[in-house]
């Protein structure tokens, strides 16, 4: 530790931190525009100018190494004066337009103003003007309020891995573009608008539509992949304007992806506001006690095995929690929330979860992917592994996949084949990478769903088990095989066992008329002509999707903005989100509507409060349990029961192919929301150019 | 203040030519290999020089950028940053001969306000960054190019004018415009940077003259 003294406060700063970190480390407030702490240093605001004791000049705090007995003083006259200049340049050129500036409020240059601005400009001469740029449909740009800090230069370039935005030309003609015109093609742009410290990149969707100040801001986790990204959900009246992430190191840093951002006008869209009943082949409005009376009217005399539920993608576990009850009272076993049929092994809870965490990408040092795509399926994730890429260093991070990835990943990936055989080419030690893996002290694999949705998921989990065994991905302290879930309620719902009973029907059986009752808990995605025109289809959900169209009764459930609610994340993270707006009409939460049925239908479920539900869905599994919460459990895989042989010859020979074809376009609130639809239409012929490439 | 480039503008390809894969060669290995995005530079003039040859306007179009940062793994952008950053490589078509006036402190205490109305009378352009309309002319303005001993400066292309005035920068032009290429340095009567008409200083030596000199 290095010993710097800030304003005569002694603080001890890792060797190597700059001026600035000190300061904060010193509780000391450095005003800053291009300073990022998760970008690069680039120095060209001159607004965090300390003053360093016996150097000629104020100093750059954001690049100036600090050294031992070094003395900062940050609130001096000579600072003041020096931050004054910096700011009164800063506004030259920057436009008067704060009212109606969508960044006004929560604008960096605004704040400082107050503090640093002189009030009057001595500037006389005319004030540049720049071209705003089209950015595509979701960044709005103007950019004659941009200070060239270049922190989404820096950010497109680093965390985003599509080097798009540049500062080009010079002097006073320099500018933010992409020279070319296009649209930025990454998944994390939306993070662009929280990193620019001014109005000049600001959301094109919710453009002129509140000021910061007007929120009502409420904590929640995202659903859109099953990062569990935590998000602040902000919204005014009863709707929800904006979302925005929260800082969570370990779970998203503090970005979030563009879908979880930017598909909130789809809960607007397309909602179900009342229950539905299909009279004589047409769909009638009716009373919450119209529909739970004919719905227990169809259940009467129907056994229980010949009753099935189905959960979707979006579910929290709330409500995960009372269908499984019910489905239990009502005598069924046949529940899945696996409606792609995906396999895991549910014998351990290791055994489909990403069970190194996700921080732990930060300390992994070789990564093998079978079947996914992170870039579509979880794009923080996928930053993550790039960050990962670039702190090792060229070379000193490996990444191969086995299936072949349509989108540059924004790291060189190694394709050691397009099907599973490519895994018991590396088990066999056949491949060069095998031994990259062996000598690698963190080896980590990624299992997507293009693997665990196919017949033979099970041979390639327990061949990927194998492989992990044998390279040392399973250590103590370590365990290195993961599988990254694309469905945000799928952890919560294999932790709570919502999965076929002893002699239960799985997903797949129940669509191929296996069950008379078919409950549908927001799940939709997938071809639903499968489901026999004999089965009588409950379905309860938010959006008028699919699947709505298809059901005998519809029950209007809360979207995950308007429930308070719990998630499981892929690394096994419970974590709980807050209501931030009511549901429509007659919509209700989810688990309040099948408590609310199950006394209809005499078979009361034994809780009436949120503490109720909790409390039960920790006596299902102690991981919903006061005490676990934030913690993150990494128990040890058990050995693989089955021998080599077996699964050798099950693996089969087709490509993994991705399961996200269209990433904007993934879930019913996606496919309801105009800006995701947008997005899909621009950028889908670039998806289609790229890989024809 | 628009971004420097017109789309209709552009060719459709670009490749390089023998003569410049062989620089592009020998550059290349003025480089690490892990640090070849340094050639960009070169390059970049190297492409610049070509389109010269072969459309008699020494520009870098879009493609070529593209094609320099393919060579050079970098992102195209990087590029785009770099060749819009200095004012001597040209983003955008120029004319056969760029002319190049110093207007800086000493080349505009020396004349070059003359120089420049020299060039715009000779070639018909009207402002600084236009292109004769014949083609043959582009008229830039530039900063100090460091020969203020010989101010003022004209400077065609690659070669400096030196010591020019009205008359002598429209005999130039004049040349230029047949298609000759009048001797760069000084076009008064000395060499380089000494005295007009000779030596004025130190025509006397004390020093015993060199033995077998006369």
């Amino acid at each position: 530790m290095v010993r710097v003294i800030v304003d005569g406060t002694p603080v001890d700063v890792p060797p190597g931190s700059s001026a600035l970190q000190a300061c904060e480390a010193a509780g000391k407030e450095i005003p800053r525009f291009c300073y990022h702490e998760r970008l690069s240093v680039a120095g060209n605001c001159r607004m965090c100018l300390v003053q360093v004791v016996r150097a000629p000049k104020p100093v750059a705090s954001c690049g100036f190494p600090v050294s031992d007995g070094m003395e900062i003083l940050t609130d001096t006259e000579v600072v003041r004066r020096a931050r004054r200049a910096v700011m009164e340049f800063l506004l030259i050129n920057h436009p008067l337009d704060c009212p109606i500036c969508d960044q006004g409020g929560e604008c960096d240059l605004q704040d400082q103003a107050y503090g640093y601005g002189t009030g009057i400009s001595r500037y006389q001469e005319a004030k540049r003007a720049v071209t705003d740029k089209d950015l595509g449909p979701l960044v709005k740009t103007v950019m004659t309020r941009c200070i060239q800090c270049t922190r989404c230069v820096r950010f497109t370039t680093e965390v985003a891995g599509t080097p798009e935005l540049g500062l080009v030309s010079r002097g006073e003609n320099a500018e933010i573009t992409t020279y070319v015109e296009k649209a930025l093609t990454s998944e994390l742009s939306g993070n662009l608008i929280d990193i620019c410290p001014v109005g000049a990149l600001t959301a094109k969707p919710s453009a002129f539509h509140a000021r910061a100040w007007e929120y009502k801001k409420t904590d929640a986790i995202d659903v859109m992949d099953a990062l569990g990204t935590n998000i602040q959900i902000q919204a005014r009246g009863g709707e929800v304007m904006r979302i925005v992430p929260r800082v969570n190191d370990e779970v998203n840093e503090e970005w979030l992806s563009d879908k979880g951002r930017f598909s909130v006008d789809g809960l607007k869209r397309r909602r179900l506001d009342r229950p539905w009943v299909r009279v004589h082949g047409k769909l009638h409005k009716a009373s919450w006690q119209e529909a739970f009376v004919s719905l227990a009217r169809r259940l009467e005399g129907v056994s229980g095995e010949r009753i099935g539920a189905i959960a979707g993608d979006l579910c929290d576990a709330e409500s995960l929690c009372a269908l499984k009850d019910l489905m239990a009272e009502l005598g069924s076993s046949n529940i899945d929330c696996r409606q792609d049929g995906a396999w895991y092994d549910t014998t351990n809870r290791a055994g489909y979860l990403f069970n190194s965490d996700i921080a732990g990408l930060d300390d992994a040092d070789a990564l093998l992917l079978i079947g996914t795509n992170p870039r579509h399926e979880a794009p923080v994730l996928n930053a993550r592994i790039r960050k990962q890429y670039l702190h090792n260093g060229r070379g000193a991070f490996p990444v191969a996949s086995i299936g072949n990835i349509p989108v540059d990943l924004t790291y060189p990936v190694e394709v050691l084949g397009d099907g599973p055989t490519a895994l018991a080419d590396l088990l066999a030690g056949k491949h060069a990478f095998a031994e990259v893996l062996k000598n690698a002290k963190r080896p980590m694999i990624i299992l997507g769903h293009g693997a665990l949705t196919r017949p033979d998921a099970q041979a390639i989990y327990e061949a990927a088990k194998a492989l992990a065994l044998q390279v040392g991905a399973i250590t103590q302290g370590w365990n290195g095989l993961n599988v990254l879930h694309t469905a945000a309620s799928r952890v919560a719902g294999l932790d709570l066992g919502f999965v076929p009973g002893p002699r239960g029907l799985a997903s797949t059986n129940m669509l191929r008329g296996g069950v008379e009752v078919l409950w549908l808990l927001g799940a939709d995605d997938f071809a639903l002509d499968k489901i026999g025109p004999d089965t009588f289809v409950v379905y309860q959900g938010h959006h008028g999707d699919a699947a709505a169209k298809r059901a005998d009764i519809i029950l209007p459930g809360a979207a995950y903005t308007e429930k308070a609610g719990t998630y499981v994340n892929t690394a096994g993270r419970v974590q709980r989100a807050f209501r931030a707006v009511f549901p429509p009409g007659e919509a209700r939460e989810d688990w309040r509507i099948i408590r609310a049925f199950s006394d209809v239908v005499g078979h009361a479920l034994p809780y009436n409060s949120q503490e109720g539900v909790w409390a039960r869905m920790a006596s299902i599994n102690p991981v919903f349990g006061a005490g676990y919460e934030g913690e993150n459990t990494s128990p040890q895989l058990a050995a693989p029961e089955t021998a080599q042989g077996e699964w050798g010859n099950k693996l089969g020979s087709t490509p993994l192919k991705p399961v996200i074809a269209d990433y904007y376009q993934t879930n019913p609130i996606s496919r309801a929301s105009p800006t995701m639809a947008e997005c899909s239409r621009v950028y889908s012929p670039v998806r289609a150019a790229v890989a024809a490439e | 203040m628009n971004t420097p480039w017109k789309p209709a503008e552009q060719p459709s390809s670009f490749t390089f030519d023998a003569d410049s894969e062989r620089e592009i060669e020998e550059v290349l290995t003025k480089y690490p290999v892990a640090r070849k995005a340094s050639a960009v530079m070169p390059l970049l003039y190297i492409a610049q020089r070509q389109m010269g040859r072969q459309t008699g306007s020494a520009w870098i179009p879009l493609v070529a950028m593209d094609d320099i940062a393919a060579r050079l793994d970098i992102a195209a952008i990087r590029v785009y940053e770099v060749a819009s950053f200095y004012t001597m490589f040209n983003t955008q078509p120029i004319g056969r001969y760029h002319l190049q006036v110093c207007t800086t402190t000493p080349c505009w205490l020396r004349g070059s306000d003359d120089v420049t109305s020299a060039c715009k009378k000779a070639t018909g352009i009207s402002t600084f960054g236009e292109t004769s309309q014949d083609g043959l002319f582009t008229l830039t303005q530039v900063e100090c190019l460091g020969a203020c001993s010989n101010a003022p400066i004209l400077q065609v292309d690659d070669d400096f004018y030196e010591d020019m005035d009205g008359p002598r920068t429209e005999a130039l032009i004049a040349a230029l415009r047949v298609g000759q290429y009048p001797k760069p340095g000084p076009s008064i009567d000395r060499a380089g940077s000494a005295p007009e008409g000779g030596r004025k200083t130190l025509l006397e030596t004390t020093a015993p003259a060199p033995s077998g000199a006369e």
